[in-house]
């Protein structure tokens, strides 16, 4: 067996191993150092993956010999490859700027400790996205969400306490609910790998359990998806978590979920119970449209920084969700890509905040004022990536707009009224990201407050480059597109 | 050079310059203007290099990035953008000549910002005029948009914020909500965006959705201020006077009609669109804005706003050119972008060095001030003379073509509305000129010459223009001529 072979069991081992040695690294900045590294070869063994995949290689991985269904199953196909490349790019980038904004929030003498937990959080998504089979998610599930309740609650912000308390509330019951739902199809199937999971529930005459299961599970996901109306702890989770921390989780965290979603809904749910399709879209679609159109409103009027693009967020997985509700070709491919590109743009915007918040320690857009002139290179960086969630041409945020609003036209004769929906929510995100600019660039300073130089370069530089990210992407969408239309194939493929 | 990289590197161009002039700008201001000069005279060379390629008879076209299967990105040079292309790139280093006067004789801040972003501009608009189909249109459209709004902003004070906001939300949410989905249904209706001779829609749509496309469009393409769409121009008057003579003369707002002029020519197919009777909105919409346009600018009192009403109504001459469907008249609509930006771009030249040499910005101020600027009111009374429609000026030529468009249409709507707008143009434009040239001014006013030598070089050379246009018209008939080759 050659190396490539293995790098599914090494995405997730690397840095689940490395945790426990980053505790030992006690100097100044070795922790650092370490995790950064670790970071970045998980970011490679995930380009090495998707490009093997990329290339028509299904990777399947039995650990230690053991083949499925008694040992533990790997498997990485394009879908993964795009969440993979998600997960391990918002880790790297967070990390690689990170050291400046952490030393500012967390006590030198915690921070290995902060580095293992992040790096735990890593392996966990990264295990949950590699998993075949449905009980090691919930394990990887459960590492990654302990996890982040550390890294949230690990800065100077009080305020993240009872923040991380109702996240912990509502991962569990979303982690129970799944696990419910795991235990019903195991009574039925007596198997819990993800494939033989579909191969016998096509033989279970008693359906009810099923019925009951999928319920458990897409109420248990979607909550730690966020899919509104589920998704109230996210907010101040956000908003109080230190401010890399929000840029790698606002990335990928919840997007991890509903990959899950997804997948087990399209290859087990669908591929299985009659007319499940269209229970699925009734109900996917109206939450996603709710979700949208409310939490941009909700947006639009969030005064504190981190908090309004929080809000978007949910507006974004909405955006993510109704792709999904078509049950299509042209709504999952729209999916997979906003997946990446909203990543894309929410990342930038959180990492140019940290650029910010190093300099101000109030981010209400009140405060804010003037930030353009003393911070120019963060503050451009801030609208690219702002203009690239609001989906102007040009950006990666428009491809996926453009994919999804395709998509609804070809959904059917409400087609029309969704592409208004999208329209309209559009319209939305203006609104709340030019009150943002606005402040940065034209409203007055507040008197004696601010910042007179730059953040470090060393966020400079990463937050830049994911600006340009945002653009490339924009004119040269083929990678993640051939990615995304191969994830599309492979679901709809498994859901026949 | 290929013809082709030509394109890039005309687009490329002002990036470019737009990095230089920031670079010069922390150096000092006299190098960052040479750097805007150089720009703007190489991208005159640049862009009229291209005329001779294309009256071989070829049609140079580069594909960027095919960014999904069927939607590229893709220049193309035709006829029409040649025009325009050609167009702003002249009037752009006339207005750099002026801009540097109006701009150190204002003594404004953030000059730096103001010329960048005026360079962006202009590879924004240069690319609408090169878009070879939807996609790159709208992509540059947007670009156009954004790069302006730290222009219109520029002052920075709460109600300039105001307009602004006022600016950008209407052109954002015109071509995010009914342009961008007009696209789309096109792409999806027709697989494609390109602009093709002849259009790409016939026989794919059916009448009365013919009708509510044209109308997406139209009413998307906010930049062609089609009423109710024209808010934003008003409100973009609270930007520097070169803003608004270059932008809000010539650049944005004509890529607003452009961009229609295109879709109509090569998206849907004069035609076609001839045979489908539910596209007549257009024209009387487009006779309605003459209308109103007009007499709303009769009740101004402040110049600018009464100069950006006046260009509402003119942007709408070419929209109803258009929308008349025969050759002769969409020649007299290519035409009319050429005639009415030399004539308003001399108009709002004037205005500005009004302003900057006796701070004046309303009509009853300018009361005898012929005689401390006899320049500046020349050119402003040519400027005023070629809206009406008088020879020798470039706005008789196109008016001409136009009307000639209308009769062989027998389309009376158009020829009265031609003929209405006429007497309303002279309406609101002669008091002004009596005012300045005959009556005197009050004593005390404060004594006051000429502006500074470059903004009346600038208007003197656009007044100029306003003139030659009148006798030396030929090449540019000839370049209209070819879009509507093979139609008649």
């Amino acid at each position: 067996m050659d190396l490539l072979a293995h790098l599914p069991a090494l995405q997730v081992v690397i840095p689940m191993l490395s945790a426990p040695l980053i505790v030992l690294l006690q100097p100044r900045g070795l922790a650092w150092a370490g995790a950064t590294a670790v970071a970045l070869v998980s970011f490679s063994i995930a380009v090495a993956l998707t490009l093997a995949v990329l290339d028509g290689q299904a990777l399947q991985y039995a650990m230690g010999g053991w083949t499925a269904p008694y040992g533990i199953a790997l498997s990485v196909d394009t879908f993964s490859a795009i969440v993979l490349l998600v997960i391990t790019g918002a880790s790297t980038a967070a990390l690689l700027a990170a050291k400046p904004s952490i030393d500012q929030q967390i006590e030198s003498e915690r921070q290995p400790l902060f580095y293992a937990a992040w790096l735990l959080v890593l392996s966990g998504l990264v295990g949950i996205v590699v998993s075949a089979d449905a009980f090691n998610i919930f394990v990887f599930m459960e590492i990654s969400s302990l996890a982040s309740y550390i890294l949230i609650a690990g800065g100077p912000d009080r305020r993240a306490l009872p923040a991380v308390f109702k996240y912990l509330m509502m991962g569990t019951i979303g982690a129970t609910f799944y696990l419910i739902g795991v235990g019903l199809i195991y009574m039925m199937t007596g198997t819990l790998n993800l494939a033989d999971i579909q191969d016998r529930l096509g033989d279970v005459t008693d359906i009810n359990p099923v019925l009951v299961a999928a319920g458990f599970i897409t109420i248990g996901l979607a909550l730690k998806a966020a899919v509104f109306p589920l998704h109230v702890w996210v907010p101040n989770a956000y908003t109080h978590a230190p401010h890399m921390v929000t840029v790698f989780l606002a990335a990928c965290a919840t997007k991890v979920a509903l990959y899950v979603l997804i997948r087990f809904d399209y290859m087990i749910f669908q591929a299985t119970l009659e007319d499940h399709q269209v229970q699925f879209a009734l109900f996917a679609m109206p939450l996603s449209i709710l979700g949208i159109l409310i939490a941009s409103a909700v947006a639009m009027f969030e005064g504190h920084l981190k908090r309004r693009l929080a809000s978007s967020s949910i507006a974004q997985i909405g955006y993510i969700l109704l792709g999904v509700s078509f049950v299509s070709m042209a709504g999952l491919s729209a999916s997979a890509m906003h997946m990446f590109n909203h990543a894309l743009a929410k990342g930038g915007l959180f990492l140019a905040v940290a650029c910010l918040a190093y300099q101000y320690r109030d981010l209400r857009l009140d405060q804010l004022g003037g930030a353009a002139a003393r911070m120019p290179w963060t503050c451009a960086a801030f609208v690219v990536c702002g203009l690239s969630l609001i989906g102007v041409p040009g950006t990666a945020g428009f491809i996926s707009k453009w994919l999804l609003i395709t998509a609804a036209l070809e959904s059917g004769p409400w087609g029309g009224g969704l592409v208004a929906i999208i329209l309209v929510s559009s319209l939305m995100a203006v609104v709340y990201v030019w009150r943002i600019v606005e402040a940065l660039y034209f409203q007055a300073p507040v008197e004696g407050e601010g910042p007179t130089s730059e953040a470090p370069i060393q966020m400079l530089l990463v937050t830049g480059f994911i600006a340009l990210l945002n653009i490339y992407f924009g004119l040269f969408p083929q990678v993640p597109l051939e990615l995304a239309n191969s994830a599309a194939a492979l679901l709809l493929e498994g859901s026949n | 050079m290929t013809p082709e990289t030509t394109i890039l590197v005309a687009i490329g161009l002002p990036l470019v310059g737009a990095l230089a002039i920031s670079l010069a700008g922390r150096i000092g201001p006299n190098i960052r203007e040479a750097a805007t000069a150089i720009t703007s005279v190489s991208l005159i060379w640049v862009v009229w290099g291209l005329i001779s390629t294309l009256m071989e008879g070829k049609s140079p076209s580069i594909e960027v990035s095919e960014v999904m299967p069927g939607l590229s990105i893709t220049f193309t040079v035709e006829p029409l953008g040649m025009l325009f292309a050609a167009l702003a790139s002249g009037l752009w280093l006339i207005n750099s000549i002026y801009s540097v006067g109006y701009m150190r004789g204002n003594k404004e801040k953030n000059q730096t910002r103001f010329f960048v972003c005026f360079a962006l501009a202009l590879s924004a608009t240069v690319g609408v005029a090169f878009a070879g189909n939807l996609f790159t249109l709208f992509l540059c459209y947007e670009l156009l948009t954004l790069s302006t709004y730290p222009l219109v902003a520029h002052k920075g004070d709460a109600a300039t914020i105001r307009s602004a906001r006022i600016y950008l939300g209407v052109l954002l949410s015109t071509s995010i909500g009914l342009f961008l989905p007009a696209i789309i249904w096109t792409y999806t209706v027709a697989g494609t965006g390109d602009f093709t001779a002849g259009g790409i829609l016939a026989g794919k749509l059916n009448d009365p959705e013919i009708g509510l496309l044209l109308a997406l469009f139209v009413f998307g393409i906010g930049k062609a201020a089609v009423m109710p769409m024209h808010k934003w121009l008003p409100a973009a008057m609270v930007a520097p006077t070169p803003v608004s003579a270059l932008l809000h003369a010539v650049a944005v707002v004509k890529s607003g009609v452009f961009a229609i002029t295109k879709i109509i020519i090569y998206i849907f197919g004069i035609e076609y669109l001839f045979k489908s009777p539910s596209s007549e909105w257009l024209l009387y919409v487009a006779a309605f804005t003459i209308i109103v346009a007009s007499l709303v600018a009769l009740r101004q009192t402040n110049i600018k706003r009464l100069l950006a009403y006046s260009t509402i109504a003119q942007l709408s001459y070419v929209v109803m050119a258009t929308a008349i469907l025969k050759p002769l008249a969409e020649v007299g609509a290519a035409l009319h972008m050429v005639a009415h930006a030399f004539g308003k771009i001399t108009l709002f030249f004037a205005a500005g060095a009004i302003y900057v040499a006796s701070k004046k910005t309303e009509i009853h101020q300018l009361r005898g001030i012929g005689r401390r600027m006899p320049w500046t009111m020349t050119a402003f009374t040519i400027g005023a003379l070629s809206m009406i429609g008088v020879p020798p000026t470039a706005g008789f030529v196109s008016k001409w073509y136009i009307l000639a468009g209308a009769f062989e249409a027998n389309n009376l709507v158009a020829v009265f509305t031609i003929i209405a707008s006429t007497l309303l143009n002279a309406a609101y434009f002669l008091p002004i000129l009596y005012l300045v040239w005959f009556e005197h001014e009050k004593e005390g006013e404060k004594d006051h010459g000429e502006a500074p030598f470059l903004t009346v070089l600038a208007l003197t050379l656009t007044a100029i223009l306003t003139l030659a246009f009148f006798l030396f018209n030929g090449p540019v008939i000839e370049l209209a001529s070819q879009v509507v080759k093979g139609l008649s």
